[in-house]
């Protein structure tokens, strides 16, 4: 006969307020199979604990039913108090009458009564829990970091600089992301390339990284501590071993006229390209579409004039595969592209103002390469249309942010602060020109923010307009913007001569998939979902992947470079052990039973199951039977659900553990 | 301000079946929202929706539940990768047999609730409760049940009343 302990939490007054948790313990206690049963005002407390571990070595407990909170918040702390009292930390399980009960119903009657059925359930489930050993398993000590924004670099510089080996892809032909195309940075006017290319040539240069870029993440097997990542090394066509980036054949391409996308398309690159000057690594890539010699096969150009015999165009895309123990996704952030619907997506409100029909309505980050010493105006502010300086300059705010109605409910952090840099440097660049900002709050938290942009306004002579734009209009040569200025209640209309619009950030167009590939949840935007807002805020639900920067929300370079910090530490932490306990939720095959159909071996999506033969003592083959190689297994139980003769089980989520819950409604 | 409190003659009981990483994270998204939602519904926790056997919805069923709701992570995002792929999958097929063996398959709902989606939560649990509510009490498989202990070996009246009574 079992003896159980139930335990019910008050949770200060969060479950008191609406659960009579005296009578849950009351008519707890006369379940059969339970021998105490108590109430407590803060069961996670350390008098509580403590309360739990003395009543486990008083009452000689058997199993324990805490009815509190969510597991996913508090199981792992009573498994281990329970563990202290020296009983197995699987015969503990807990009764969530918070999140699922007492938050969620206001009727104290009914709320009680629902409590005490989740408890009674969980008591009947508790007397089928089995003693379950702990599963130890190797750690491999090397990280994986995707995406080489500020993000990604600064999060493996971190753990590589602590001697631990990362494995660092991008996308893009060369690391830096959104960070290297900026001009300055807001508070401080730092240039953002003479911050952000020491540490691209930091990770280049060092022992510890190794860098795929022009790379795409394809498959990622595994768990925590043993992740098998399979990436795509697409085609340079130009092999890095022997590339030493003298650039000869970017001069001598015959096809100059290819938008670069660095430059948000203002400037000019020719077919065999570098991003940018001070991309890393320098070796530059073909844009095969555009190539005369993949389109015609003729030119072939790049390949004579290649001293070191660099150019390939045979090569192909390659997979790699690196063994892993941690995965820090630092993806990073697209803009909002107005002008342009994306397939798929779901906000409304593309075309509007005007982008993408009017040249002289850009958006932030093109104002940045036009700011930007290294960008294609060599840092003059001039019009895309006619290449004039512009005199009366407009900025717009929310642009997709904040907009309920259009499908972005959200703050994207970052524009006040940009918008307010983008007219200091307006002013410092045209001394004779005027910036207007049509805004609708300005969101200046943080350190040195505010004075920041007050300075904009009170030193740098930025009109700030409170109110949103209706109404926007090429007339000749000039941009009419008419809006209101509801601090004072009157219309306004300006002719401006170039138009900013500070467009949302979104995740990055394929998030999604690759949240897909990793395991890992995201909100409806696509934003990855960290563990805990609050207590977790750098790790994903699923063990062992970490998330940094604007791919987990929208962040500026501060924020993004501490979380960066804060998630290579996380790393650290893990690769501090040299083995790992996990769960012991794994599935077991019931010999006996099994007639080797391997449905389950069908279904399982972590090739977890084997086939292993049974002889007799002559060594005559009996049967072949599936077995379930605990290290791999991910414990979901797809197994056991299909297995026909039910010879297959997952531990802690029995046949009998669930029927036994069913049984006590 | 609260919608005022009606009384029902009927409470449906309603049994969930979710998974840890999506549902049972948007239930609980829901709580922390303090968002509220009728206080019928049970839910019974796995580690994935592939976990759950179809047994167990006639299982439920047979123990007096009225609506059984199944929810997982949307197609695509299951943590175990494709879990939620092959529960949809076997799902499809029980419903076909649910269907011949006469249940109402309104009292079997399906859904994706991610654990971004506390709302979703309250919404799916919120329609199911009031449909079955208006359905009424799911008495069939309480009488297969009872009939089923009913060996039909010694067939006298007073046996099958006092069954009948039970």
């Amino acid at each position: 006969m079992s003896r159980i302990g139930v335990f019910v939490c008050h949770c200060g007054e969060n479950i008191s307020r609406t659960v009579d948790v005296e009578r849950v313990a009351a008519q707890v206690g006369k379940m059969p199979g339970v021998a105490f049963a108590t109430d407590y005002k803060y069961m996670c407390s350390d008098p509580g604990q403590t309360l739990l571990k003395k009543t486990i070595q008083e009452q000689k407990l058997s199993h324990v039913v805490v009815a509190a909170c969510s597991p996913r918040m508090h199981e792992k702390t009573f498994r281990k108090a329970v563990e202290a009292a020296g009983l197995n930390p699987y015969l503990c399980e807990m009764a969530n009458i918070r999140e699922h009960c007492s938050w969620v119903h206001e009727d104290k009657q009914e709320a009680t009564a629902k409590a005490i059925e989740i408890v009674g359930m969980l008591v009947e489930r508790v007397k089928k829990n089995r003693v379950l050993p702990t599963i130890t398993v190797p750690v491999t000590k090397r990280s994986l970091v995707i995406g080489g924004g500020i993000a990604g670099i600064q999060a493996a510089l971190d753990i590589a600089d602590a001697g631990h080996h990362v494995v660092l892809v991008e996308r893009d032909p060369s690391i830096g992301g959104h960070m290297a195309q900026l001009s300055e940075t807001f508070p401080t006017l730092d240039c953002s390339q003479c911050i952000m290319t020491p540490k691209m040539v930091d990770v280049a240069n060092h022992p510890n990284i190794t860098l795929y870029s022009y790379s795409e993440i394809e498959q990622v097997d595994g768990y925590i501590g043993n992740f098998q990542v399979t990436i795509r090394r697409k085609a340079r066509s130009v092999d890095e071993d022997k590339c030493t980036g003298c650039g000869v054949c970017m001069e001598k391409c015959p096809v100059k006229k290819i938008p670069n996308k660095f430059d948000c398309n203002l400037g000019m690159r020719p077919a065999i390209y570098v991003p940018f000057p001070q991309a890393v690594p320098n070796t530059p890539v073909i844009d095969r579409d555009n190539c005369i010699k993949f389109k015609t096969g003729k030119c072939g150009l790049c390949q004579k004039v290649c001293g070191p015999g660099a150019v390939d165009y045979e090569q192909e895309d390659r997979l790699v595969v690196e063994p892993v123990g941690a995965i820090v996704v630092a993806t990073g952030f697209d803009l909002y592209t107005i002008d342009e619907k994306p397939k798929g997506s779901m906000i409304k409100g593309y075309g509007e103002f005007g982008h993408g029909k009017i040249p002289d309505v850009i958006d932030g980050m093109t104002f940045e390469r036009l700011a930007s010493a290294s960008g294609p105006t060599g840092g003059k502010i001039l019009r895309p249309s006619d290449g004039k300086e512009p005199k009366q300059i407009v900025f717009i705010q929310c642009i997709g942010s904040r907009a309920r109605e259009k499908g972005i409910s959200y703050c994207s952090k970052v524009c006040c602060m940009y918008t307010a840099k983008h007219t200091m440097l307006y002013h410092h660049k045209v001394h004779d020109g005027q910036a207007y900002v049509f805004f609708m709050d300005a969101r200046t938290p943080g350190k040195a923010y505010d004075e920041f942009w007050r300075r904009s306004i009170e030193e740098e002579e930025a009109v700030y307009i409170r109110g949103m734009v209706s109404r926007l209009y090429q007339k000749g040569d000039k941009i009419v913007v008419m809006g209101s200025d509801i601090a004072v209640g009157v219309q306004v209309e300006i002719e401006a001569d170039m138009v900013v619009l500070a467009t949302a950030i979104q995740p990055r167009t394929g998030a999604d998939s690759l949240a897909q590939k990793l395991g890992i949840s995201y909100d409806k935007y696509n934003f990855y979902s960290e563990a805990h807002a609050k207590l977790r805020p750098v790790e994903c639900a699923t063990a062992g992947i970490y998330l940094v920067g604007a791919c987990q929300g929208p962040k500026d370079i501060p924020d993004t470079v501490s979380q960066a910090s804060a998630a290579a530490a996380k790393v650290m932490t893990l690769f501090a052990k040299d083995k790992l306990e996990r769960e012991p939720i794994v599935a077991r095959v019931k010999e006996a039973g099994c007639v080797g159909c391997f449905a389950c071996k069908k279904v399982c999506a972590y090739g977890a199951v084997e086939e292993k033969e049974i002889r007799d003592r002559q060594g005559n083959l009996i049967k072949v039977v599936a077995y379930v190689n605990p290290g791999v297994c991910g414990g979901c139980g797809t197994c056991q659900a299909t297995c026909p003769s039910k010879s297959v089980e997952l531990d802690g989520y029995t046949d009998e553990q669930i029927v036994a819950m069913i049984e006590a409604l | 301000m609260h919608p005022e409190k009606l009384k029902h003659d009927f409470e449906p009981k309603i049994i969930a079946f979710v998974c840890t990483w999506c549902t049972y994270a948007g239930a609980d998204l829901a709580g922390t929202s303090r968002m509220q939602y009728p206080a019928n519904v049970r839910v019974l926790k796995f580690p994935c929706t592939g976990r759950i056997d179809p047994v167990f919805i006639l299982k439920a069923f047979q123990q007096g539940a009225d609506g059984v709701l199944v929810s997982g992570c949307h197609p695509g995002d299951c943590h175990y990768i494709a879990g939620n792929f092959h529960a949809r999958r076997r799902f499809a097929a029980f419903r076909k047999l649910l269907e011949f063996v006469g249940v109402d398959l309104e009292r079997l709902q399906f859904s994706w609730v991610s654990a971004a989606e506390g709302g979703k939560w309250v919404e799916v649990v919120t329609d199911l409760t009031e449909k079955v509510r208006n359905m009424g009490p799911m008495t069939e498989f309480k009488e297969l049940a009872l009939e089923e202990q009913w060996s039909g070996t010694i067939d006298t009246p007073e046996l099958k009343e006092a069954y009948n009574a039970i």
